[in-house]
């Protein structure tokens, strides 16, 4: 009989000993695969883009590329860690734009005001979109795809109805100026300490507190985590609510950089979001992925967009560069995940 | 007599038109482990759903400790003590090992306003707990959970429902996707979590494995209660005929001896 045979061996004091750097830690951080990328894309770009490109000016203009993109990427790559995706964003940026402009520009009403309703729209495309997405089970790919088309016909035609026009200037004073739209040193955007601070603040929530833990479980097993007790609506909610939050802050920092909104400058946006998300080892279908990793996407992704201005090579070849280096980040994050599904940190296993 | 921990009486559940469980009467109690056997499709999954509080029965009554009890979700039954492990899921392979065993629950250390996620203390409570069950393999926290083999990812989820004060357990097909080695190791597991003063609720559809850990017996036939009996009442054979709503069995046998008639060699 089974009942004889049991006898729950206590475990012997286990070897613990606390992760060095070990082949299997190593493995099992999702930003390892984006953290080579980087670095092999830097060197490449340093060789052929030569001092200029590892000079100041050549810093700033990827930095510049990477914290606008950054801002944004952060609130997708956790909803891609969540299992779901954001098209949206890349009408929800010129839709802020043109709120901002057209609010405190066209009818010259506070900066504030401004920014204040230009987020709140952010604030409240998210929430639709997280709405629809739960009450119609439709995948958050085909909602997004719809809010992205909707929200631009919504600028474009308020635009024209309010303005006559599908552009609006926007003059800020010093301090706006200051803060959203200036360079700093004469050519570091200040939307990069934007940046930092959203990479702070991102970090925490998936990392440190335990919201994190919540967002993976999200994308891991959606079922299993509602039967856990977390509260995946209010969740969901929250996260489509971040980005469109972000988008809408990218939008009005770009509205005051370039002292005029236009309704249609996103679109890229859209794409590039996902790319630096991917290659920074985010996995498409949610519960996995790391913040660290997506800044080293981003990163990455702005290096090679704008690195090819300073080499001799036409800028036509970055499209191809980006698509390949794509491609082969997904593959090496797949081997990465398999090697990390299979690694122990105990070097001397107990037993 | 004492109480059972969970007792059912006349629960029926339908999916509108579909009727899936028809007057299920069932009790456990405290150390034993009630096997709730049947075909595919007979309901058996349909009625923990039912007990953990997935589903609302759509009659009959539900008692904890004599109290009638109704859960508006899953957690609500998890935190009156009613753990879950389902068939599908249960466990996120990408999450580690220390993440998975307290998700939902996670231990914080707290600076002023902000909260952190104790990842220390996550590991070294879910690691022990683990190894309380005689898992001693695994002693790294950090591991992924979808690095573990199918035992051991059941022995987690099993330590886990212990570890947060389960009073009884259910499991749904804990061994269906297992070997020989690793079913018994979740057998073992079961038992131990008996010997601990749990009542276990345990599904499959191996005799076998039935056998050897249950207590008392629950036969589900397209969603009827067929047959509840205790160890020792029921022979094998006569087990499995009934979960195979007698007839199916007797005539694969019957063509299986047909079958050896014909061909001398498959001796
Ligand atoms: N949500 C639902 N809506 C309608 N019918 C359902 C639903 N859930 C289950 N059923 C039906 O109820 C019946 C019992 O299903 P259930 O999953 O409980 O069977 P089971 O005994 O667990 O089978 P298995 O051994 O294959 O796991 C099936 O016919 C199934 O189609
Ligand atoms: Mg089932």
């Amino acid at each position: 009989m089974m009942s004889d045979t049991l006898k729950p061996s206590l475990a012997p004091p286990a070897a613990r000993r606390d992760h060095g750097l070990s082949l299997g830690a190593l493995a099992r951080r999702p930003e390892t695969g984006s953290f080579l990328g980087m670095l092999i894309v830097f060197a490449f770009f340093a060789v052929f883009g030569g001092s200029s490109f590892l000079g100041l000016g050549g810093a700033a203009s990827w930095l510049n590329v990477a914290a606008e993109i950054g801002i944004v990427a952060l609130p997708v790559g956790l909803l891609m860690i969540a299992g779901e995706l954001d098209l949206s964003v890349g009408s929800v940026i010129p839709a802020a734009s043109m709120t901002v402009a057209v609010l405190s520009g066209y009818f010259d009403l506070p900066l504030v005001v401004g920014i204040a309703a230009a987020l709140a729209l952010g604030l409240l495309v998210g929430f639709v979109n997280g709405l629809l997405v739960l009450r119609t089970g439709v995948p958050s790919f085909i909602i997004t795809l719809g809010s992205l088309f909707a929200v631009a016909g919504l600028t474009l035609g308020i635009s024209v109805l309010v303005t006559g026009s599908t552009g609006v200037a926007l003059q800020t004073g010093p301090l706006g100026k200051a803060l959203l739209g200036s360079f700093i040193g004469g050519m570091f955007q200040v939307t990069i300490l934007w940046w930092i601070a959203a990479l702070l603040a991102v970090g925490y929530i998936l990392h440190v507190s335990p919201i994190g833990n919540w967002i993976f479980a999200l994308g891991g097993d959606k079922v299993s985590a509602r039967n856990e007790g977390i509260p995946i609506d209010r969740l969901t909610v929250q996260l489509f609510m971040g980005s469109g939050f972000c988008s809408a802050f990218v939008g009005i920092s770009q509205a005051i950089l370039y002292n005029s909104a236009q309704v249609s400058t996103g679109q890229s946006f859209i794409f590039n979001s996902i790319i630096s998300v991917v290659i920074g080892g985010v996995l498409l279908t949610g519960g996995f992925g790391s913040v660290v990793g997506i800044a080293f996407g981003t990163i990455t992704f702005a290096i090679v967009s704008q690195g090819i201005f300073y080499t001799g090579f036409d800028a036509n070849w970055a499209s191809l560069i980006i698509g390949v280096l794509l491609l082969l980040a997904v593959l090496m994050n797949n081997t990465f995940r398999r090697l990390a599904l299979s690694a122990t940190t105990s070097k001397g296993k107990a037993k | 007599m004492t109480t059972p921990i969970l007792r059912l009486t006349n629960v029926s559940k339908s999916f509108g038109p579909v009727d899936v469980l028809h007057d299920i009467s069932l009790q456990v109690n405290a150390g034993e482990v009630l096997c709730l056997l049947g075909d595919n499709g007979a309901g058996k999954s349909t009625l923990i759903k039912t007990l953990s509080g997935v589903h609302a029965p759509t009659s009959g009554t539900m008692e904890m400790d004599g109290q009638p009890v109704a859960f508006a979700n899953p957690r609500e039954a998890s935190d009156r003590g009613i753990a879950t492990v389902h068939q599908f899921g249960g466990t996120f392979p990408l999450m580690s090992i220390g993440r998975c065993f307290f998700v939902g629950r996670e231990p914080v250390k707290r600076w002023g306003p902000l909260k952190a996620y104790d990842r220390r203390t996550a590991n070294e409570v879910a690691v022990k707990a683990i190894q309380g069950f005689g898992i001693t393999r695994i002693t790294d926290g950090d591991r992924l959970v979808g690095g573990l083999s199918g035992g051991e990812r059941q022995s987690l989820a099993i330590a886990r429902a212990v570890h947060f004060g389960a009073r009884v357990l259910i499991l749904d097909e804990p061994t269906a996707a297992l070997g020989v080695k690793q079913a018994s190791h979740v057998l073992r597991i079961v038992l131990e979590a008996r010997r601990r003063g749990l009542a276990v609720i345990f599904i499959t559809h191996q005799v076998t494995h039935a056998m050897a850990v249950g207590d008392r017996f629950a036969v589900l036939i397209r969603g009827s209660l067929a047959a509840s009996f205790a160890k020792g009442e029921r022979t094998r054979e006569e087990i499995t005929d009934l979960m195979a709503g007698g007839e199916a069995m007797a005539e694969l046998e019957a063509e299986i001896a047909a079958h050896e008639a014909g061909s001398p060699q498959a001796a």
